[in-house]
């Protein structure tokens, strides 16, 4: 299987470790990543909040550069680029008027596709069974909560991904890989996003909500897929720990980590070594 | 997107920006019941569309809630009639940010977009690094606070020995490009 890609500013960034992770994954999995050519950021949250044009234009061009790749498939890991690339793409599948003015901004013809997948996507692509037959090392031990975060299933007018209010896709893959995934009431709440440095108060309250959370229910690690999920998840989790007089040691592993995990690969080739939190405890 | 109300030009911008029709709203309270961060607000969601509805876009352009907003999606995912509120906190975020009229204790968080866009616009991608000392050089320059400045400081060698600092950051190639996007977009109008 061969993907168009769009890595996105924070894969190319300080998470490249989950960039690592899901490209030896993938390959070890036999699917080939086709990197979009000079794409450039989707704009993310300070677009949308303060420009809405510009927030259309920017996933506009690179939906363009996809296009003129001849990709009709673009598969973009960070939930925040994907939510902005499907917005972009439906506000003009819906207005005619809208492409020919974003194709005039961006200075290319901004075609009707290509389609956006996510990570969750793409393995679901690769199929359960595949991942089952390829599984090398059960996750027996391992019992996460699968933490699905805002922009995977929300809003799903514009997602159009799993149950926006319990998903379960993640689980359904942890499964295959012999994890025991727990039940828990905190998988699509918000872990307060790109507020990491602006509004630092209101990421470590919610995101210390969520590990407390997923302690409460027994998992022993938690399961993403997003780049900012796992910033304020792992890099964060000492601080938010601390806010509530407690210590969670729980690992943040990518989705890519624990398909990789099972296929055999370690954890330095899918730089799990390079958390904050590794099992046993920090980094 | 077609707009009925008419009631104030304000109202109209909001309602064209976020593709919603105010008055659909009935006042259930799923958006606040819903919203993490309802409890930082000054003016919750819910009433925020209230103050819409009659005519009061002053009121919440000047509310502490637009800056709290993390956009989530939760009250647009849960609203029954449709009404894109995460949207339309966005759309007045960015009427705010137009008219400069943004609460004091809110500036930081603008300080922070403003810089993210003013990084892409230069380089086309992230320059996290960049990024982080143009959005805290701006808080200093602006409040003088030296807690903050430093504030996670110590994470730059954790991150370091994790390969996670790009002291050069990536650009995109044709930087030309992006720029006249950002003018194009900036200059055009709100649609």
């Amino acid at each position: 299987m061969n993907l168009g890609y769009y890595p996105g500013c924070a894969l190319h960034g300080s998470s490249n470790d989950y960039e690592q992770s899901l490209r030896a994954c993938l390959g070890a999995l036999g699917v080939t990543l086709a990197e979009i050519d000079d794409w450039i950021c989707c704009g993310a949250t300070s677009a949308h909040s303060l420009n809405h044009k510009l927030a259309i234009a920017l996933p506009a061009r690179n939906l363009a550069l996809a296009g003129r790749q001849g990709l009709g498939e673009m598969f973009a890991p960070c939930p925040m680029c994907s939510m902005q690339l499907l917005r972009a793409s439906q506000a003009m599948a819906a207005d005619h008027r809208l492409r020919e003015e974003m194709s005039a901004i961006v200075e290319a013809e901004v075609p009707s596709g290509p389609r956006v997948l996510n990570l969750i996507q793409v393995f679901q692509r690769v199929g359960l069974d595949t991942l089952k037959a390829a599984v090398k090392a059960p996750l027996k031990d391992l019992k996460p909560a699968c933490y699905y975060g805002c922009l995977l299933v929300r809003p799903p007018v514009v997602v159009d991904f799993d149950d926006a209010e319990q998903p379960q896709s993640m689980e359904a893959i942890a499964t295959a890989l012999g994890a025991k995934p727990v039940e828990w009431g905190s998988k699509t709440e918000c872990c307060g996003a790109g507020m990491t440095m602006a509004k630092a108060e209101t990421v470590l309250e919610l995101s210390g909500r969520i590990l407390a959370s997923a302690v409460a229910r027994g998992a022993n690690c938690l399961v993403v897929a997003c780049p900012m999920c796992h910033v304020n998840l792992d890099m964060k989790q000492a601080e938010a720990a601390r806010r509530l007089n407690t210590k969670f040691d729980l690992p943040v592993y990518y989705l890519s980590d624990l398909v990789g995990m099972a296929l055999g690969l370690s954890a330095g080739e899918l730089g799990v070594d390079r958390h904050f939190v590794v099992a046993g405890g920090a980094n | 997107m077609e707009t009925t109300s008419g009631a104030e030009p304000v109202t109209s911008q909001i309602e064209s920006l976020s593709g919603s029709h105010l008055a659909e709203c009935y006042q259930c309270g799923k958006c606040t019941a819903g919203c993490p961060v309802a409890a930082r607000m000054d003016i919750p969601p819910t009433r925020l569309i209230r103050l819409l509805q009659l005519g009061d876009s002053e009121s919440a352009l000047r509310s502490n809630s637009i800056w709290q907003c993390v956009s989530c999606q939760t009250c647009t995912t849960r609203c029954p009639k449709s009404v894109d509120c995460a949207g339309v906190l966005d759309a007045l975020r960015q009427i705010a940010f137009e008219r400069g009229s943004l609460p004091p204790a809110e500036q930081r968080t603008v300080l922070f977009q403003k810089a993210f866009l003013d990084n892409i616009r230069r380089h086309g991608r992230l320059n996290e690094i960049e990024l982080i000392a143009a959005f805290k050089g701006a808080v200093f320059f602006r409040d003088r606070n030296l807690g903050f400045l430093f504030r996670d400081g110590g994470l730059a060698p954790q991150l370091a020995r994790r390969h996670k600092l790009h002291l050069v950051g990536e650009q995109a190639k044709d930087r030309g490009v992006v720029a006249r996007i950002f003018a194009r977009a900036t200059d055009g109008g709100a649609r």
